[in-house]
């Protein structure tokens, strides 16, 4: 079950999430993440789903969100050159024997700390799928708190 | 440009869409819009039951080949059209249901007959709409009649809070709506035509099967054409049944769970299928793995979502059936191919052997057998009847034994198998075709969930007639019982019930009643001539069984015979 990440152009009106959403779970597919924000166009919004299926369950995830009335255009990003992102907030304990080592590894991975306390530091990482586990890997000792994620957005790339 | 109140701009669409008919039942969110189309010159039917509109509006629409409209109030009135929506929605019928709705100020304060219906009918409808403004009103209703009619067809709901029908906007009238994100494929793609051709060429077994989209498209005389141009057999599933006449001898009969012996094993045997406004749904199919295992598959339908969802295709082709056998039929005359009788012998000769050793039959002893019936209703019809049927035995009876020769003739709940839905069918397929003899063909469980109608028929002196085919059973889940729960009857038997003559005498309908064979003809005699609605009740054989019969998971050519 390949995992497939599909970009949508729909209308920016209200209810048009809850087709999207229920085309996926009154057809028994299911949908990973999902982000959903409002595009140059303010008339339009871009879904970027990641779902999981073999071709014939893909294909059908195509060609139904394509039929729904809302949806102008449906791309699928798998298997076509495009660039993805994940962002997480990651709440860490930030015990003083800790500290220096969490600060390294914001470093390493090129993150920011966006809010701190005398017990914690919040941490900001963006990143692919792979960055974002590994980071939380390094954290996870050290005692995370909490953790907000979005979902993957991704664009394509343009021909060089 | 004028300025108009909410409800005259609803009236003022549906006189520009040819609206003549609405099915309704008033409340309290649409006191404004009825009070509004009492100005007008549209035909307002009063149903008993919102259901009974939304299914009138399904048999209207069907036996016109144009979109119905309902109205219905807020709350329970819209909760009420559900089933007929989604019946709607399954056999992909045009059907524009409106519905009240309580004023956008209350909206979400679950005010008195306050539902989220475009919530609750997102799933079931093709596309819906909650009207927020009088100013898009216009727009939003002529987008409606477009969804609902243009590509693969479908029920549109539009939700009116009762401030909307009140309020007032300018008006004019609108063009033909333009969709940046709906634009159905009527066109074919040649090179797919091409590509058909060359294996329509080459089959030496290739059968043709026809579906409801050949019913909507309008497309039965160029599927006829492109049958003889073959010399190809013809099977259809239960809505596809008039798309090509059942007194032709292509004609192999309906296929699938209790389709005809020669059309399961034909599809079981043919080389080339050629699947067209079909989709392939499970009653059909039968065990996916065993079907047309030897056939190469062409598969033509306006709908992409159809193809490959059950079965995989060697070439689809997605556009309109018309236009598409059109073009088929005009490739097939350039290229000039054509498969003369003689040529495509022995095929036809397996497939007359079929018919012979296994056709449809049963046996007429002492009691009424349900096929007796319909077979005289055939008879004494010749034919011409509107037929329109409950869910169950009585219409897979009236599939097999009613032979359709024309499209937009047979009205049944194809794919959500709704049981109620044949008598408001009627009634609607009686205000399409006024001069028509409609008939429900009903069960004595199914006329029951919507019998009320028959005060709706009375009271607009709507001359449909319903033939019961009275088992004092649920009949089919009953025959399901009997093959495969060790005959246990559990809620099936349902014998205590009204006297359904004297019912319908207590309707103002004329009521009828034959408990043995020597009756059926004299009263449907009566019956079928009399001037206004009649109920003619057939006391038939208790545990007749409806066969052939592919039991569930099975293959075609598995079939249970008599």
């Amino acid at each position: 079950m390949q995992k497939h990440t599909i970009s949508l152009l729909v209308d920016n009106e209200p209810g048009v999430l809850s087709r999207v959403a229920g085309l996926f779970s009154g057809r028994g597919f299911n949908i990973e993440s999902l982000c959903v924000a409002e595009t140059l166009d303010p008339a339009i919004s871009r879904i970027t789903l990641v779902t999981r299926g073999d071709d014939a369950i893909t294909e059908q995830i195509n060609k139904q969100l394509n039929k729904l009335i809302n949806v102008i255009k449906v791309h699928n990003l798998t298997g076509t050159e495009y660039v993805e992102r994940e962002m997480a907030l990651i709440k860490v304990q930030a015990r003083a024997d800790y500290r220096a080592e969490i600060l390294r590894v914001v470093d390493i991975f090129r993150c920011s700390v966006v809010d701190v306390s005398s017990t914690h530091y919040t941490i900001e990482v963006t990143g692919t799928a792979d960055k974002l586990a590994a980071i939380l890997s390094l954290l996870r000792p050290m005692g995370v708190k909490e953790i907000a994620r979005t979902g993957a957005i991704a664009l394509g790339r343009e021909k060089k | 440009m004028k300025t108009l109140t909410g409800a005259q701009i609803i009236m003022a669409v549906l006189k520009e869409e040819g609206v003549d008919t609405i099915f309704g039942f008033p409340g309290g969110a649409v006191i404004d819009i009825y009070d509004e189309l009492d100005r007008t010159d549209i035909q307002h039917i009063l149903v008993r039951h919102e259901q009974g509109a939304a299914h009138a509006a399904d048999g209207y629409a069907r036996a016109k080949g144009s979109v119905g409209v309902c109205l219905v109030t807020s709350g329970p009135g819209a909760t009420n059209t559900v089933s007929g929506i989604a019946s709607a929605y399954m056999d992909s019928i045009p059907v524009v249901v409106l519905t009240g709705q309580v004023p956008t100020a209350l909206i979400g304060n679950d005010a008195f007959q306050e539902v989220d219906i475009v919530g609750i009918t997102r799933p079931c409808t093709k596309h819906n709409y909650l009207v927020k403004r009088t100013d898009d009103l216009a727009r939003v209703l002529k987008e409606a009649f477009h969804i609902a009619r243009s590509g693969r067809p479908g029920p549109v709901l539009v939700d009116l809070p009762k401030d909307v029908a009140q309020g007032k906007a300018k008006y004019k009238p609108l063009p033909e709506p333009r969709m940046a994100s709906y634009n159905p494929t009527y066109q074919p793609n040649l090179k797919q035509l091409h590509r058909a051709i060359e294996l329509i060429k080459e089959a030496k077994r290739p059968v043709v099967f026809s579906g409801g989209g050949v019913i909507l498209s309008g497309a039965s005389k160029e599927l006829t054409e492109f049958a003889r141009k073959l010399n190809a057999p013809v099977t259809a599933s239960l809505m596809g049944l008039g798309s090509f006449p059942g007194s032709h001898p292509l004609w192999l009969g309906m296929l699938g769970m209790h389709g005809t012996y020669r059309a399961n094993m034909a599809i079981g045997e043919c080389d080339l299928l050629i699947g067209i406004g079909v989709r392939f749904d499970d009653r059909v199919t039968g065990k996916v793995a065993a079907f047309a295992p030897n056939a190469k598959i062409i598969h033509i339908d306006i709908d992409p979502t159809s193809i490959s969802k059950n079965i995989p295709v060697t070439i689809p082709i997605v556009g309109d059936c018309k236009v598409s056998l059109r073009e088929l039929n005009r490739l097939l005359n350039e290229e000039k191919v054509k498969f003369t009788k003689k040529a495509r012998k022995p095929w036809l000769d397996q497939i007359e052997k079929w018919k012979n050793t296994k056709p449809l039959r049963y046996e007429q002893k002492d009691t009424i057998k349900p096929q007796y019936v319909i077979e005289r209703l055939y008879e004494l019809t010749k034919g011409k009847a509107i037929i329109t049927t409950e869910v169950g035995q009585n219409q897979m009876w009236a599939a097999q034994f009613y032979h359709f020769d024309h499209p937009n003739c047979f009205i049944t709940s194809g794919g959500l198998g709704c049981m109620g839905f044949g008598l408001p069918a009627a009634i609607g397929a009686q205000m399409a075709c006024p001069d028509r003899l409609v008939v429900d063909v009903a069960g004595d469980g199914s006329i029951q969930m919507n019998i009320q109608e028959l005060a709706t028929a009375v009271q607009y002196g709507l001359p449909v007639k319903v033939v019961i085919l009275n088992n004092r059973y649920l009949g089919m889940v009953r025959q399901w019982q009997e093959l495969f729960y060790k005959k246990k009857y559990m809620a099936t038997d349902i014998e205590h019930a009204p006297d359904f003559s004297r019912l319908a005498e207590a309707y103002g309908a004329l009521g009828l009643k034959a408990t043995k064979p020597e009756e059926v003809d004299s009263v449907l005699e009566e019956g079928l001539k009399s001037p206004g609605p009649a109920m003619m009740d057939f006391w038939v054989a208790r545990e007749e069984g409806v066969y052939p019969m592919v039991p569930a998971g099975a293959a075609l050519t598995e079939m249970l015979l008599v």
